[in-house]
């Protein structure tokens, strides 16, 4: 009872200091744009910890976050491996060469509007459809190892980033365009000072779209089969064999390598579209 | 009309035909093996040796057996054609049949898929709107609800998805369709509740003053002005949204266990070595993906249309 009378009360205390901090003189400082979300999570970790120690959970239910950081920190190991194969050999690859390969076909897309104009709601249909579900067709193709979940997230970050991108290239309005052909400038020259930088904006919003959908895809293939290594593998067989802990301590894994990868994406962004309105201010 | 449609109908031609010349390549390997097996000359014999022999070469050599490709029982790239019949097959041919709902009937399998769909979709706008109005009312919920939901969409749900079915499992919630609405659920929100702070904001600062003129209260500003102004981001919200949620839901029905639904089938066509019952199922949820969309576009139209909004 206590643990739970404990965690209520604290709960009670942090929404009173959330709610002094907005609503006091400073709470346009950086420090407390920061303190209140931070506050927020600690609360929800609070209750979490304080239910489950309170109503007495069975660990194999669902432990506490104190118990998850304890079989994260014991097997650093085992999460090292895991995040190698699944983040560095399969995500990260597969958004490699995604990302280039939808910037190369956007590029050469953009030349002709017949092909733009055709290829665009096609496009934006198949990002909006579960392509997951091809997942087990790749594993098949490309074998176990982290080629398939590579070819994978290829696929599922294809589309996303292909229609941005062709929707950014047609972002500079005409005017802009007459400058540059007023200049004399080549279909290159136009292309590397004008349109990809108004551009960016776009791509890099089908990048963090992607980001997501890359870690989806490559632990989404390795459920159909994977070298005895690798997140999806372990939360697949843990569930199984009821290494509940574990599954949760590459959850939280997960959970940083998704904010890190979306983190680094938009901070990318941020250097890039300086410029841009939504960037200043 | 015709002018919007030429264009993709060439592009979908295009890459139909892509598809129909790569099933060539990707089924010579076991073409030649079946071919072999049934007593015909291939160069070289023997699937050993052939394994170290590219395609492009496997049908030059063989070019009799090419076309065996294209009508095999398990290939690795079926045709449309052969996934065109296999839809047919477990569908309109059924229905004819009468044997709509039969467990072998991708109609039964997308309705299953099709209602945890639906209870997600709900769950989430439901929450999306209610964060969004108060996030839009309350500079608290603005400060730290707003960068919680950015933070939840850059964890990856399919780790989690597994956890929430042995959950609901372990609290005693019968069946899946209660996991996989919340997994749908979990992926549909964050559009409708961006879309709708976006649009209960969009209103502007002279007409929320005219309403105070007006001497109109919290409520009826919100109903009479912020609400009718954010309908057509909700729409917008709404179609990413009933999209996402058809993802999470499949999503959920991946992991091991499930024994219905569109994910499921494609899970057991992996088990049972039966491609051709992955690629209608994926097919048959593109196609419901489609519909889905379509459906609120229309209701959109209509909408908007009765609201006196010019598109």
């Amino acid at each position: 009872m206590t643990w739970i009378a404990a965690a209520l009360a604290f709960w009670a205390l942090a929404w009173f200091a959330n709610v002094r901090l907005a609503n006091s003189a400073i709470s346009h400082t950086l420090a407390v744009r920061i303190a209140i979300p931070l506050i927020f999570g600690l609360t929800l970790l609070v209750l979490w910890e304080g239910l489950v120690r309170g109503l007495s959970v069975s660990p194999v239910i669902l432990p506490a976050p104190s118990q998850i950081m304890t079989v994260f920190a014991a097997s650093t190991d085992i999460l090292w491996i895991d995040f190698v194969q699944t983040v560095i050999k399969g995500a990260l690859r597969g958004f490699l060469i995604g990302a280039i390969a939808a910037f190369v076909a956007a590029i050469l897309i953009d030349r002709s509007p017949f092909l733009t104009r055709g290829l665009l709601p096609i496009g934006n249909f198949v990002a909006a459809l579960p392509i997951v579900g091809i997942a087990p067709i790749l594993v098949n193709w490309f074998g176990f190892d982290w080629q398939s979940k590579a070819a994978v997230v290829v696929v599922m970050v294809f589309f996303p980033i292909l229609v941005n991108t062709v929707q950014g290239l047609r972002e500079t309005e005409s005017m802009q365009r007459d400058l540059m052909q007023t200049y004399a400038a080549s279909y290159l020259q136009t292309l590397l000072k004008l349109r990809l930088p108004a551009a960016m904006p776009f791509i890099f919003n089908g990048l963090k779209i992607a980001t997501t959908l890359a870690l989806i895809g490559a632990i989404v293939a390795e459920y159909f089969g994977s070298p005895t290594r690798g997140m999806g593998f372990r939360i697949s067989t843990g569930v199984g064999s009821l290494a509940i802990d574990l599954v949760w301590a590459e959850i939280f894994v997960s959970a940083l390598v998704g904010s890190a990868f979306y983190g680094i994406v938009a901070w990318t962004e941020k250097r890039v579209t300086f410029w841009h309105p939504s960037q200043r201010g | 009309m015709t002018r919007g449609l030429a264009p993709i109908l060439t592009v979908l031609v295009a890459l139909v035909a892509i598809w129909w010349l790569a099933v060539a390549p990707m089924n010579i390997r076991p073409a030649l093996d079946i071919a072999e097996r049934g007593g015909a000359e291939v160069t070289p014999t023997g699937s050993v040796e052939r394994r170290d022999v590219s395609v492009w070469r496997l049908m030059m050599n063989n070019p009799s057996h090419v076309s065996g490709g294209y009508s095999l029982e398990r290939p690795r790239l079926p045709t449309p054609t052969q996934v065109g019949q296999e839809i047919w097959k477990t569908t309109g041919a059924m229905v004819l049949r009468g044997r709509a709902w039969s467990k072998r009937s991708l109609i039964y399998h997308g309705w299953i898929t099709l209602q945890s769909t639906f209870w997600g979709f709900l769950l989430g706008t439901t929450l999306g709107i209610l964060g969004a109005v108060a996030i839009v009312y309350s500079r608290v919920a603005d400060m730290s609800l707003l960068p919680w939901a950015i933070i939840s969409q850059t964890i990856p749900i399919v780790a989690l998805a597994p956890m929430i079915i042995v959950l609901s499992n372990q609290v005693g919630i019968e069946g899946r369709t209660v996991p996989k609405a919340i997994i749908s659920a979990y992926l549909c929100y964050f559009p409708v509740l961006v879309s709708m702070v976006k649009g209960l904001r969009s209103p502007a600062v002279s007409q929320l003053d005219l309403l105070k003129t007006y001497n109109a209260g919290g409520a009826q500003s919100f109903f009479k002005l912020r609400l009718p102004a954010s309908v057509p981001y909700l729409f917008t919200a709404l179609k990413v949204g009933i999209a996402a949620a058809l993802v999470g839901t499949i999503v959920g029905e991946l992991p091991t266990g499930a024994i219905s639904g569109l994910g499921a089938r494609i899970l057991i066509g992996d088990q049972f070595g039966t491609p051709l019952a992955i690629w209608s199922a994926l097919f048959c949820a593109a196609i419901l993906a489609g519909a889905l969309v379509t459906l609120l576009d229309i209701t959109q139209r209509l909408t908007l249309r009765r609201m006196g909004f010019r598109s």
